[in-house]
């Protein structure tokens, strides 16, 4: 849904969303970064199953939850990529976890 | 001026659940309720349905408590046919759990207390060991320092706000009508009924019942009935939405049937103040996550207070006038729990006088210091 | 930032807290590490942000990022969480600068992917180096809407359009305030100048557009709108909204201070004095929380704030802090003077107020929709908190941040009562979602 105007080039992480290893800029949120690979959506409602995708990429509306590395329900767009990191598209009602 | 059979003061659960019994029995009842941010119980509300802890110091009560519990199956499906709506009232019992010896101790003697108080009627719960708890709870790690429970076969829980909402669904299809921004200031009679003045407008009937919690301090001396009641602040903490996890109900904790869990039962002497506080919080979010420690991973999304509702004694007053007949207080900080028995013994009593039985012991006459000798 | 750097040369001890990891809140994201080539693009306005931040982090305040407050009591404590970690902080004075956000524009399609706002992509394209791969259109009304359409075509990107709710009635009720706006000429041959700019590279303006759309299955696929009663629909991957945008009023709303419906732009905004100060003793708003008023003007408000707490700390006194404050003032009037004109010229439309279709999701979390809302009222739901007890509407995650002024609209309409018997949500801790783990760590405290 979105490109990059400049490639990482020597300043890249890799992270893994859904199996999927993407090369994307260190300083870039992961929500931005799941939008260069073309999701379709990045997390489905609890109430409905509707697909989403980050819409306000400020931290308020909530719909870029994603599972982060085992934690449920992270907004993608408060978070900076790290090297290694599991994205998860947060699929409907969270787990309680252990 | 509008007329009706009854008036109802107040649309919280005490309001709600007698006007919708009074419709169910066809009476024409009009519910006058205050506004969006007036003090609502009724909208903080737990949603508990318990029979353990009532009524130590009068039995009444406690049976009061398990007759309501009983009839509440049945009252939830009246609602469902009435309103459309599902409380998803669950009554699988209910654990209060203890967190360390002394706990233990203080229930252990509550229990003899309540026994002995029941005497024939008998008192049902018991303390149960943490493998007996596991079980009850089997998708959640009970944490270390749980060192028993209570367990309460009557106890239960249900949706307080779908509850609330399918009242009012409920009393609106059986006719009855609703008056929001309508606080009452006066209710005087005229020899032949009531009459209630709102803010707004007039309402006049034979009958009317004041319902409206911490409003009930100004309007009960207006038709000769007093109800000595306090506010106490319990605060509230409830969580995102978890997949199903337990329907069991805990004193402190349950999970909604959205998801969210919900934690509570503080109990605070601060008036009308239904803010929150740091302290506070973290401490029922502590005993939460000592409870059950995978909680710990959860997010809290809201935290409010609740001003409850209290009798001095922390059991219901049900009134009717003497000097003015065809006047009643009714209210209890028990809302959910006794919905049932309000949606119909209550609403009996107001239509055709028919008194429960030793209802008396709920008149807030209990209440006076005896004349000093 | 402003405000930080101005008490700390006064002589206050200032902790600043950012919820981003890199100072720069929204209008001057990721001033620090922009690329050279994407700081040119945006030009001069976002650019004085740099020399801002860098007094910022010379000066001695401190910094905190990555530190969500979660909480605020009436005498200015707040409760943090930074790194998992939860902590408190309290100071003799609170200054609240959390900005704006995007008006929520609840149009038909408004949750598809490839919805967003225009705030969104400026975040994109200057946090992540990026623009939409596809065809994008911008939609709504106002000064940021004709400025992200600019900046995209000069990235490259794909824009087919900007179709703006802005009617011809609109400029006739906008001039009355020319007069008062030409002592702003900048801001009004910007935006000449934009226009000029878009049309000259091929992308269509359609005005006095309604009936905005978003079409799709899963996603979005096209946009449908209404122009001289005639219908259209133009095939895009991505939309972008921008009707506007209204003072976050989280925090102000949950540590109880007093709020003023300011009907011109249709939000609320906390009542302040000509300081910042709130109605909390020990509160005060800065920047585009307290009022848009845009982002030259936030940092004047910011100055303002600082001379205050200054002058209520005993490092200055009155004389001193009103003799300082006049030639802000001056500045500042400057600045507020194109607010009436951009204000007539750009009011939220009423079908994006108040959502006349059914269907329309209003709360996203939850997936209420209108409808959901009139039923609820004709229940007799008499205002936004006895709504979302009848049907959660506001209780999701992002906690009536998305939906809350619609609701107010929604019930007013519905009730035919004015938006201030009406009220808002009760705004209640935390502001942001924090563990309870971390709740029950500061218990211990």
């Amino acid at each position: 849904m979105f490109r990059r105007l400049h490639e990482p080039d020597g300043q890249s992480v890799t992270i893994d969303f859904e199996g999927e290893i993407l090369k994307v800029g260190v300083q870039e949120s992961v929500a931005a970064a799941l939008l260069t690979a073309n999701p379709g959506y990045s997390r489905k409602t609890p109430v409905s199953a509707a697909p989403r995708l980050p819409f306000c990429m400020m931290g308020v509306c909530f719909d870029c939850l994603v599972e982060i590395d085992g934690v449920p329900n992270r907004q993608a767009c408060m978070e900076i990529v790290e090297e290694g990191m599991k994205v998860r598209r947060q699929n409907g009602t969270r787990k309680l976890g252990s | 001026m509008h007329s009706a059979d009854v008036i109802v003061v107040g649309g919280g659960s005490f309001g709600a659940a007698d006007a919708y019994g009074l419709v169910r029995q066809g009476v024409d009842t009009v519910i006058l309720d205050g506004s969006d941010d007036s003090l609502r119980a009724a909208r903080g509300n737990f949603g508990l349905v318990w029979v353990q802890s009532k009524g130590m110091g009068l039995q009444r009560y406690a049976d009061w408590s398990r007759e309501s519990a009983h009839l509440w199956t049945d009252f939830a499906d009246d609602l469902q046919d009435s309103a459309g709506i599902h409380v998803n009232y669950q009554n699988g019992g209910g654990l209060n759990l203890l967190l360390s010896e002394e706990e233990r101790d203080t229930c252990r003697r509550n229990i003899d207390i309540m026994r002995q108080q029941a005497g024939a009627d008998g008192y049902d719960a018991e303390i149960i060991e943490r493998d007996e708890i596991q079980k009850l709870v089997p998708g959640l790690r009970i944490g270390d320092e749980v060192a028993g429970a209570s367990f309460g076969p009557h106890d239960g829980h249900a949706n307080p706000l779908r509850l609330l909402r399918a009242l009012h669904r409920g009393f609106k299809h059986h006719g009855g009508r609703y008056f929001a921004r309508n606080e009452v200031l006066t209710i005087k009679h005229d020899g032949k009924a009531f009459i209630a003045q709102t803010v707004k407008e007039s309402f006049t009937a034979p009958k009317i019942v004041i319902a409206c919690g911490h409003g009930i301090t100004k309007l009960a001396p207006m038709v000769g009935l007093k109800a000595p009641i306090r506010p106490q602040r319990g605060q509230v903490l409830v969580t995102e939405r978890i997949e199903a996890t337990t329907e069991m109900a805990l004193g402190s904790i349950r999970q909604t049937d959205e998801g969210g869990f919900m934690f509570g039962n503080s109990e605070e002497e601060v008036g009308f103040n239904d803010g929150t506080t740091l302290p506070v919080t973290g401490n029922i979010a502590a005993r939460a996550v000592k409870a059950f420690p995978q909680l710990a991973k959860v997010r809290l999304v809201r935290n409010w207070g609740c001003i409850r509702v209290l009798t001095p004694d922390k059991c219901a007053i049900y009134d009717e006038s003497e000097t003015m007949p065809g006047a009643y207080v009714a209210t209890s900080h028990s809302g959910v729990t006794l919905a049932a028995v309000n949606a119909h013994h209550v609403a009996n009593w107001v239509v055709s006088g028919d008194t429960p039985t030793d209802f008396d012991h709920f008149s807030a006459r209990r209440f006076d210091v005896p004349a000093a000798a | 930032m402003a405000a930080a750097v101005e008490a700390d040369a006064l002589g206050l001890s200032v902790l600043l807290l950012d919820e981003q990891t890199e100072p720069g809140g929204q209008i001057y994201r990721n001033i620090e590490s922009i690329h050279s080539d994407t700081l040119d693009l945006l030009g001069d306005d976002y650019r004085q942000g740099a020399a801002l931040t860098e007094r910022f982090r010379k000066s001695n305040a401190a910094y905190k990022p990555g530190a969500t407050v979660w909480r605020v009591d009436e005498d200015g404590t707040v409760a943090y969480s930074q790194n998992g970690k939860g902590a408190t902080a309290s100071g003799s004075r609170l200054l609240v600068a959390t900005g704006a956000l995007e008006r929520p524009a609840p149009i038909p399609g408004w949750t598809l992917p490839g919805v967003m706002t225009a705030g969104a992509a400026q975040v994109m394209l200057k946090s992540a180096d990026m623009v939409p791969s596809g065809r994008v259109i911008v939609a709504g009304c106002g000064p940021l809407a004709l400025l992200i359409t600019q900046q995209l075509i000069a990235t490259g990107a794909d824009v087919v359009a900007l179709t703006e709710t802005t009617r011809f009635g609109d400029y006739i009720s906008a001039t009355p305030h020319l007069l008062g706006a030409l002592t702003s000429g900048s801001y009004l041959r910007k935006g000449r100048q934009m226009r000029r700019e878009i049309k000259q590279a091929g992308v269509p303006i359609y005005s006095g557009i309604c009936d905005l759309t978003a079409i799709g299955e899963d996603k979005l696929n096209a946009v449908g709108f209404t122009r001289d009663g005639v219908k259209a629909e133009i095939a895009v991957d991505t939309l972008l909204l921008h009707i506007g945008v209204v003072p976050n009023t989280q925090i102000t709303r949950q540590v109880f201070c007093e709020h003023e419906w300011y009907k011109p732009q249709r939000y609320w905004r906390p009542v302040r004095d000509e300081w910042g100060a709130t109605t909390k003793d020990a509160i005060a708003v800065a920047g585009d929380g307290g009022g848009v008023d845009g982002a030259a003007a936030a940092t004047l408000h910011g100055l303002l704030a600082a001379l205050d707490a200054a002058c209520r700390q005993g490092h200055i006194d009155m004389g001193e802090r009103n003799r300082r404050a006049d030639p802000i003032r001056y500045e500042l009037a400057r600045h507020q003077a194109i607010r009436p004109l951009l204000d007539a010229l750009f009011p939220p439309p009423p079908e994006i107020c108040a959502p006349p279709e059914d269907d329309t999701i209003v709360c996203r979390c939850e997936e209420i929709s209108v409808a959901d809302i009139r039923n609820a009222v004709a229940l007799g739901a008499m205002g936004p908190n006895q709504l979302k007890a009848f049907t959660r509407c506001g209780m999701g995650p992002c906690q009536g941040r998305m939906c809350g002024l619609t609701v107010t609209e929604l019930v007013a309409q519905a009730r035919g009562e004015p938006i201030e018997e009406v009220g808002y949500y009760r705004i209640r801790p935390p502001i942001k979602p924090v563990t309870m783990g971390e709740l029950a760590a500061m218990a211990d405290e």
